[in-house]
């Protein structure tokens, strides 16, 4: 039996709760709307797919893998993405990164404010699917999705101002006008935090977007579908396609493939297990990728919550300096 | 072939500074440079603790003047050991004194350090041009004002390290170990030490083992400085020693200048450990002309570029696109001008192009230079007498080269110029950046809106436009891609220094 024939039976044997566009009833939404609250109806239930270059294609493997909530309780057949599915993301995001690390930064700002408002009006089903997926109840699950999409807003304002933080004008000891600007590094490989399946997401994707990089994301592998349902979000909000790319699938099939990859410039693992640190980091010397890395002391103790979990300094990790000089004359 | 041989091409006498044909008008009487006041210690140990001491087991090897090949001195071989006693000097010193003192004193050691080298400044030159062959007038008036000038810039940061990095409550690190090249010795030195012990760090710093010697004098400036023992440590020997360095469980932060292939290697050794590096690698600088360039403020930047230090530059000016349109007039004044370049003493204070740093370094030089004949490129050498001892090569020029030859390529790191041509600025955008490296890039056009095009475009730390390899203290500079990661100099090098990640940051 394959996997999905597999998975479509036991989630069947497990319906229960109100349906999708309920949303005063918190459930996830494919263990919902198989039977519809009035009976009567068959819920229609969604497919989580990858999401590169803007479109939201299976796996080219064709392959899937089980999601089940905190609970145990199977939640959906998420796709298993490929070193092939990296590939084509990476490409995406190389292709998509010019366009939008030139745009204003302005634009970008609003952009950033945009995925803000979405999510606003998505925050019911993101509050469904972060207390199935992390096992949480529905105020803990609440505060988190609410300091998501808070966490979009702080980083849509720092769009035309980490420049200046970040950015200097040199006094230079000759006739030179002299200074230092941040530009995107390029495309950033991001391995997304993996317990903390939305608020964990959000705190790393947004500092690398934000200042005009693209971002290869591999999804968290137990709990990837509130990162999925972002990425419907993202698909929405005027935010270029290849911008931002999600691979699902099961995270030792991929990381390795992300952090040797020729074309990415930086790989964020700060979300990775520090026992697969060492190893990624080897492989991502090939290019002189810039790794950042995860916190020393793991991310069990890391609130998300925190006032520290944003800071423009986040945005830096993803800059490159750049010195201009031009001499001053008649 | 033989590159030795004199090349038939000489441009009789550059007529386009309007000068009469004939007797060559560029000829100088000898102007060499004073050695008397300088005193070269037949051997020195290694420097731990603010002592000379000699390596255990004893062993030395020799460093050579590359203009004349003979020897200068003896210098410590360090061993694994030597190694230890370094950077454990290096951290009870970081322990004991250096992290305990207030910013406020160690900047005035920093002042002094600086003060020190300007009034032995001349000294330091001189020893500079003797160990790596760069003229005179390059270490008497850009290295060592640079290094001292860093010095005295990095001072004044250390008392005021939380205003550079607000909410990040800035720390030291700890021990610092630093890997520099032959090619900037002494600067290459302050660039890491003047951050370093700025931030509250100790060092142990490994120079090339073909250029100790400057540092060996910056070691009794630090006596001089009265340096608490151990703030400074500095130890020599090949390579493996360098690795030794950098891996030493005792080592907090490790910053390299040097070639990409090293850098990985050592990126490789430090991963999954929780030190922090900073990587400044090669380069294969574009140096873009266009064809409303004022072009003879271009040819100067062009030599400049590419013949300053030998070529033996990171971010030398290697690869050069002309406009097709200015491509004639700018290739015949150049030949011209490269006619006028002396090379030769780097002691004489005319010269303009010294020695190559070493035998090996020379022979990567020839090599490549036969692999841009072999491969089609035209070839231009002005016809000048080379010294009959030392490693000198010609200024060089290719013509007629295509992306896809090495010297297009691969960093030559010697006096090797490639030209090659470009139409649209989109087209020369996309073949400067056409490279695994990003460390520097120039631009030639009167038109300002073009040099803010190009400036945007370029894929690279460093972008001089209608200028060239200028160097400040207060002014960043690192590459992107494969030229590494990591700022030197600024406020953006001071960070390269510091453990930032006390407010829940994380950090390289």
């Amino acid at each position: 039996m394959s996997p999905r024939a597999k998975s479509a039976t036991r989630s069947r044997s497990r319906q229960r709760g109100a349906p999708v566009l309920d949303q005063r009833e918190a459930q996830p939404l494919a263990t919902t709307g198989s039977a519809g609250r009035d009976g009567d109806r068959i819920g229609v239930r969604k497919t989580y797919k990858l999401y590169i270059g803007g479109a939201f294609p299976r796996t080219e493997s064709g392959r899937a893998y089980e999601v089940f909530g905190a609970k145990g309780q199977l939640l959906a057949n998420a796709s298993r993405g490929t070193r092939k599915d990296i590939r084509e993301a990476v490409r995406a995001a190389r292709k998509a990164q010019p366009g939008w690390g030139s745009k204003t930064a302005y634009n970008r700002s609003q952009i950033l404010y945009r995925i803000a408002e979405l999510m606003e009006g998505r925050r019911e089903q993101f509050v469904a699917e972060v207390m199935a997926a992390e096992g949480v109840g529905r105020p803990r699950a609440a505060r988190l999705v609410d300091a998501s999409i808070d966490r979009w807003v702080w980083y849509a304002g720092w769009a035309d101002k980490y420049t200046q933080s970040i950015g200097t004008v040199n006094p230079v000891a000759g006739p030179y006008f002299n200074f230092s600007i941040p530009e995107p590094t390029g495309v950033v490989g991001m391995i997304a935090p993996e317990a903390s399946s939305l608020l964990g997401l959000v705190s790393r994707l947004a500092p690398i977007v934000v200042s005009g990089n693209a971002a290869v994301v591999i999804s968290s592998e137990t709990r990837p579908l509130p990162g999925v349902t972002l990425s419907e979000v993202l698909a929405t909000s005027d935010v270029p396609g290849g911008v931002v790319n999600l691979i699902t699938g099961l995270r030792r099939e991929l990381v390795g493939h992300l952090a040797g990859h020729m074309d990415v410039n930086a790989l964020d693992a700060f979300g990775a297990d520090p026992l697969e640190r060492a190893a990624l980091e080897e492989v991502a010397v090939e290019n002189v990728k810039r790794f950042v890395r995860p916190p020393s002391s793991g991310l069990e103790q890391y609130d998300w919550l925190a006032e520290r979990a944003q800071s423009p300094y986040h945005i830096g990790e993803f800059v490159e300096i750049k010195t201009v000089w031009h001499p001053i004359g008649a | 072939m033989t590159l030795t041989k004199k090349p038939e091409s000489r441009p009789a006498a550059p007529n386009s500074w309007g000068l009469a044909t004939g007797e060559n008008p560029w000829e100088y009487a000898p102007a060499p440079e004073a050695t008397d006041h300088i005193r070269i210690e037949p051997e020195y140990g290694l420097f731990i603790g603010n002592e000379f001491v000699r390596s255990t087991p004893r062993k030395t090897f020799t460093v050579i003047n590359p203009a004349t090949e003979e020897p200068l001195a003896k210098v410590g071989h360090a061993s694994k050991v030597d190694v230890s006693r370094a950077v454990g000097a290096a951290h009870e010193a970081h322990r004991s004194v250096w992290s305990k003192l207030p910013g406020r004193e160690r900047a005035k050691y920093l002042y002094r350090i600086a003060r020190i080298m300007q009034e032995r400044s001349r000294e330091f030159a001189v020893v500079e041009s003797m160990n790596s062959g760069k003229p005179i007038k390059e270490s008497r008036d850009v290295d060592v004002p640079l290094a001292a000038a860093h010095f005295f810039y990095y001072a004044g940061w250390a008392d005021k390290l939380e205003y550079a990095f607000p909410n990040r409550d800035p720390r030291s690190l700890g021990v610092a170990a630093q890997v520099i090249p032959w090619n900037f010795p002494l600067l290459m030195l302050a660039w890491k030490i003047a951050p370093a012990l700025a931030a509250g760090n100790t060092v142990v710093l490994k120079p090339a083992s073909t250029t100790p010697l400057t540092a060996y004098l910056f070691a009794d400036v630090v006596r001089q400085a009265d340096l608490p023992p151990g703030v400074v440590n500095i130890i020599t020997g090949p390579g493996e020693i360098g690795m030794e360095l950098v891996t030493h469980p005792d080592v907090s932060k490790v910053a390299f200048t040097g070639s990409t292939a090293v850098g990985k290697m050592i990126a490789r050794a430090l991963a999954g450990s929780d030190k922090k590096l900073t990587l400044e690698l090669g380069g294969k600088a574009a140096n873009i002309v266009f064809d409303d360039a004022p072009l003879d403020q271009a040819i100067e930047g062009i030599v400049n570029g590419i013949y300053f230090n030998q070529g033996e530059v990171c971010c030398a000016g290697s690869r050069l696109f002309v406009q097709e349109s200015v491509h004639e007039p700018l290739i015949e004044k150049l030949k011209a001008r490269l006619g006028t370049l002396r090379v030769g003493d780097p002691l004489d204070k005319n010269t303009d192009v010294g020695a190559i740093n070493s035998a090996a370094q020379l022979a990567k030089v020839q090599e490549l230079v036969e692999s841009g004949i072999a491969e089609g490129a035209e070839m231009f050498q002005p016809d000048c007498e080379l010294p009959t001892r030392g490693f000198f090569f010609r200024p060089t020029l290719f013509t007629g080269v295509s992306m896809s030859h090495r010297i297009a390529q691969e960093e030559i790191f010697g006096p090797v110029l490639s030209v090659l041509t470009f139409r649209t600025p989109d087209e020369a955008i996309e073949k400067a950046n056409n490279t695994p490296y990003g460390l520097s890039a120039g631009v030639w056009t009167e038109k300002g809106s073009r040099i803010f095009k190009m400036v945007n475009a370029m894929r690279a730390g460093v972008v001089w436009a209608n200028t060239f390899n200028r160097f400040d203290p207060t002014s960043p500079f690192g590459g992107y891609k494969e030229s590494g990661y990591g700022r030197e100099g600024g406020i953006h090098g001071l960070g390269a220094y510091l453990d930032l990640s006390a407010n829940g940051v994380s950090g390289r």
